[in-house]
Parts: structure tokens; sequence; C-alpha cells
């Protein structure tokens, strides 16, 4: 078969589709099939694109964005990494904790944003707490899960052997529960676009979000569509980082049955 | 090192879904004695390990480890499979045992290196173990407890997710290592012929609750290899445990057919 002896082909396709795609739009918009208004054509995106580069425009709201973005996400994902484990781990905290999670998690976290202006008053940190609250919840759940998931015999393994507590945290419950920690981490990266987007849009002069808003509120068509395609990037840039980071760190997930499959 | 099962019941929830798994299990070990436990699947000799190795409680009765020498731990488990952690290599899962009881690293990892020689996996010691076949990850278990220098070696059912070549060299091996070191062995199989290739006694067991039925001592000459298998003594002993597995499974099976009517 062609695709399986020629691994240039994995990269050449989907480059092609995505390129099929922006030609076929660029097609259709010259030949007056659409309405140029809602869908102005790839190249004056494009042409969009390099102005505001050369203004400085781009670089001044990715730049808050990524750090509302990541200011958020250490915030919230590494408490969220740790009770979750602890969660997981001790079935008295987890009886303690779990009605409050389970109360507050299914919270839209844009819901909450107002609130959280009132708290925190409407600069930086209260973005970066509905971000952080965002990942929070969704990493703890995922951490959780990934220790209660461990195959029994691991910690029959553990104990046989003569594990402390210290060291079955460490050596048996950590390692086993990445790679569902890395998934809680993906699903929080995910969210907090959402988020910071959505908190962009009420209540802020930079950011992607407020890029956008004002675009529309404008009618700057195409920078409106610049903004939109700076969220994809991200989206593409943090699931292209995660996964390097999970075949680095949890090289064997996948391989090997990590549950018990009975 | 002697082991010794007084009177082991295990009872599994309570109340009217109360299940007995095992009923008044005694036996004790010779010192030295490669002991194989046989059974059907289902027959609780998993769960029996599992107590011996002080992993479960058990309903009643107890388990007595006497003449301990305390220089290493009383027992070592080989378990079925996936016992092996993928998230380590193969020279830090064979050390397991001998770190956690903190030995250090330089001497760790020498005697687990010189028992990776003992089995073929040297050159692999810094792989992952998803690397490696099914085969070579129960050798990993097997160089885990030996390492570890326990006073009782516990297996269960090692072998059985081997296909049956690769279950054969292990059989093997296992005789060969087990040969040189003299551990006291109780092998937990629902194999007969690994049970009596392997075994010093047999120890058959039979189902719901588990019980011991039959206590066979294997009079077969060592060292022991695949040949013997085709000799008169293993054959009749295979017939004669065969015959009360058959009515024991076939008297069960009857069983559940009466509950189904």
């Amino acid at each position: 078969m062609m695709l399986n002896s020629d691994r240039i082909w994995y990269i050449l396709l989907p480059l092609g589709s995505l390129a099929g795609i922006l030609l076929l739009w660029e097609l259709c918009g010259r030949l007056g099939l659409l309405n140029p208004l809602f869908f102005p054509v790839p190249s004056l995106i494009a042409a969009a694109f390099v102005t505001m580069l050369m203004e400085g425009e781009i670089q001044a709201n990715l730049s808050i964005t990524l750090m509302r973005v990541f200011a958020g996400f250490l915030i919230g994902t590494i408490p969220g990494i740790i009770i979750g484990l602890i969660m997981g781990a001790s079935e008295r905290t987890r009886l303690i904790l779990d009605p409050i999670v389970a109360a507050i998690y299914p919270i839209p976290k844009l819901a909450i944003f107002p609130l959280l202006m009132i708290i925190f008053g409407i600069g930086e940190f209260s973005k970066i707490m509905a971000i952080a609250i965002g990942c929070f919840f969704l990493v703890l759940i995922n951490s959780m899960a990934g220790v209660r998931n461990i195959n029994k015999v691991y910690f029959e393994v553990a104990k046989n052997y003569g594990a402390n507590k210290r060291q079955l945290f460490t050596r048996v419950i950590l390692p086993a529960s990445l790679p569902m920690v890395f998934t809680g981490i993906r699903l929080a990266l995910g969210t907090s676009l959402i988020v910071v987007v959505g908190v962009e849009f009420v209540s802020a002069n930079y950011g992607i979000g407020a890029l956008i808003w004002n675009a529309w509120e404008t009618f700057e068509i195409e920078k409106l569509y610049v903004g939109i395609f700076l969220c994809a990037a991200l989206g593409i840039l943090f699931t292209v980082v995660l996964k390097r980071a999970e075949a680095y760190l949890t090289p064997w997930f996948g391989h090997m049955a990590h549950r018990d499959q009975e | 090192m002697k082991l010794e099962c007084r009177h082991i019941s295990k009872i599994f929830g309570n109340g009217v879904k109360a299940i007995p798994a095992l009923d008044n299990i005694c036996f004790e070990t010779r010192e030295g004695e490669f002991l194989s436990i046989l059974g059907p699947s289902g027959c609780g000799k998993s769960t029996l390990l599992r107590i011996i190795a002080g992993l479960l409680e058990p309903s009643e009765g107890e388990v007595v480890y006497s003449g301990h020498s305390a220089a290493g731990p009383l027992n070592s488990m080989v378990f079925q499979e996936h016992g092996v952690f993928p998230w380590m290599n193969v020279i830090d899962n064979v050390a397991f045992g001998l770190e956690m009881r903190g030995v250090s690293r330089k001497e760790r990892y020498e005697r687990s290196l010189d028992f990776l020689k003992r089995v073929g996996l040297a050159q692999y010691a810094r792989r992952n173990p998803h690397e490696l076949s099914v085969g070579m990850r129960q050798r990993i278990a097997i160089a885990r407890a030996f390492v570890n220098n326990p006073e009782i070696l516990l297996m269960d059912e090692p072998f059985g997710s081997l296909d049956a070549q690769t279950r054969l060299i292990l059989q093997d091996e296992l005789l060969k290592i087990w040969s040189e070191h003299k551990k006291t062995v109780v092998f937990v199989t629902h194999d007969i012929d690994e049970a009596i290739l392997l075994g010093d006694r047999v120890l058959v067991m039979t189902s719901v609750p588990g019980r011991i039925r039959e206590v066979m001592t294997v009079d077969i000459e060592r060292p022991r290899d695949l040949q013997v298998e085709s000799t008169r003594m293993f054959v009749d002993m295979r017939i004669k445990i065969w015959n009360i597995i058959r009515s024991e499974v076939e008297q069960s099976m009857m069983g559940d057919r009466h509950d189904a009517e």
C-alpha cells in the first residue's frame, strides 16, 4: 500500500486538504459566489494579518491572552492535580470533597465570571481566576479517575514488595495515573481558550477575544477572521505541545493495558 | 523456613450474598519444597495465595511462618500478568523490591543485572516493558521475585497467559533457577501437566467452596524436563488427577443445571 510504504503522504495529505479548502474558498470568493461582507477571501484576511503584525496589534493581543491562559492554567492545574490524586487515593477525602466538586463542576465557568469580577475586581486577576477555576475541576476529576482506574494488581505488587505510603505514591500512583492526568490537562487547555475569549469579550481592552469583539463592533470583518484563526492556531499549538509531552512522559500508554480488563 | 496454613476459610460478602471461597484449608510446606496448588478456575487458589502473601485477611484460621531468619522478606509474589510496571524500565522493575527496602542504587542494579543475565534479558535492562513480549515480561516478574531473596516464593499462574511454546521454555527456566536457589515455592496453576512437572507435591483443590481434595507426592526424579511428561509415572498421575477434577467439574455443572431449572 502506498500509505504504508511512504510516510511523506502522512504529511502531504492533511496539508493538501487544508490548502484545498482555502483555495476553494478563495476561488468561490473571487467568482462572486460568497458575500464579501461576511466571507472575505483568505488572501484579504492574510493581508489584514500582515498589516496587524506590522503595527504590533497581533503581538499586543496575543501576548496578553497567552499570559492570562498560562497564569490561569498553572493556578488551576497544579492544585487540581494534587487534590485530584489525593481524592483518588483516599476514600475519606473523596467522601468529604466529592459532593462539593459535583455541585460546582457543572456550572459553566463563564456564569461565575461576574461574581469573580465583584470579588477580584475588573482587572487581570478575575480573568485569570475564571480560567483557573475552569482548569481546576477538569484536571481534578480526571486525576481522581486516573488513580481510581489503576489496575488493582499494581497496588498488590507494591504492597507485597514492601512499599511504604510515600513510595506507593511516587513509584506507583503518580506514574500510573499520569495518562489520565494528561487527559485532564488537554481538556483544561481547551477550556481555558473558551473561557479566555469569553471573558475578553465582556471585559478587556486587549486580547484575542477583545480583538474579535472590537472587530465585530466596528465591522472590520477581516480582523474578525484573523482573531478566529489565531484561536485555531493556539488550539493546534497546545495540542501538539501536549502530545509531545505525553509521548515523552508516558511512552508506554496505549501499548500496555493500563486498566483492569476483566 | 516453613509455611503453615491452619484451618483457613474465606467468605466474600455477608448475609445472603455471602460466597464461601475457601473452606478449612490446612497444609504445610517443607524446607525448599516446590509445592503445586492445582485446581479449576474459581476454586479459590488465587485467593488462598493472596492470604498466604498477606494481601488478604482470612475469615478464619491463620498463616504461620516459622524459622524466619529476617535477612529478607517473608514472601515475594509473581503475579498472573500486568504485574510488571509499564512506567519503569526493565532493571527498575527487577530492582523494585530492593528499592522499597532501601538497598542502594549501585547494589540493587548489580544484583538485578546479575539476575537479568540469568534470564537472558541483560541487553534489555534499560528498555521499557512494552517493548518486550509477554514471555519476557513474565521473566522480569520472576527475576523481580528471586532478586528480592524472599523466604518463600509465591507464584500465581505466572505462565497462564503465555502461548504453549513460551510456557514450556519458561517452565524449564524456572526449574533451573529454582534448583540453583532452592527456595520454597508455592505455585498456583490450573494446568495439570504444569503442576506435576514442576512440583514435589501437588495439592489438588476443588471448588465452591475451595477445599483440598488430595495431596499427591510426585516421585519423579530431578532434574526434570519436558521428557518426563511421557513417562509412565507422569501419565498415571495425570489420569488420576484428571479423574478427580473431572468428577468435581461435572458435579458442579450438574449443580448449575439444577439451579437453572
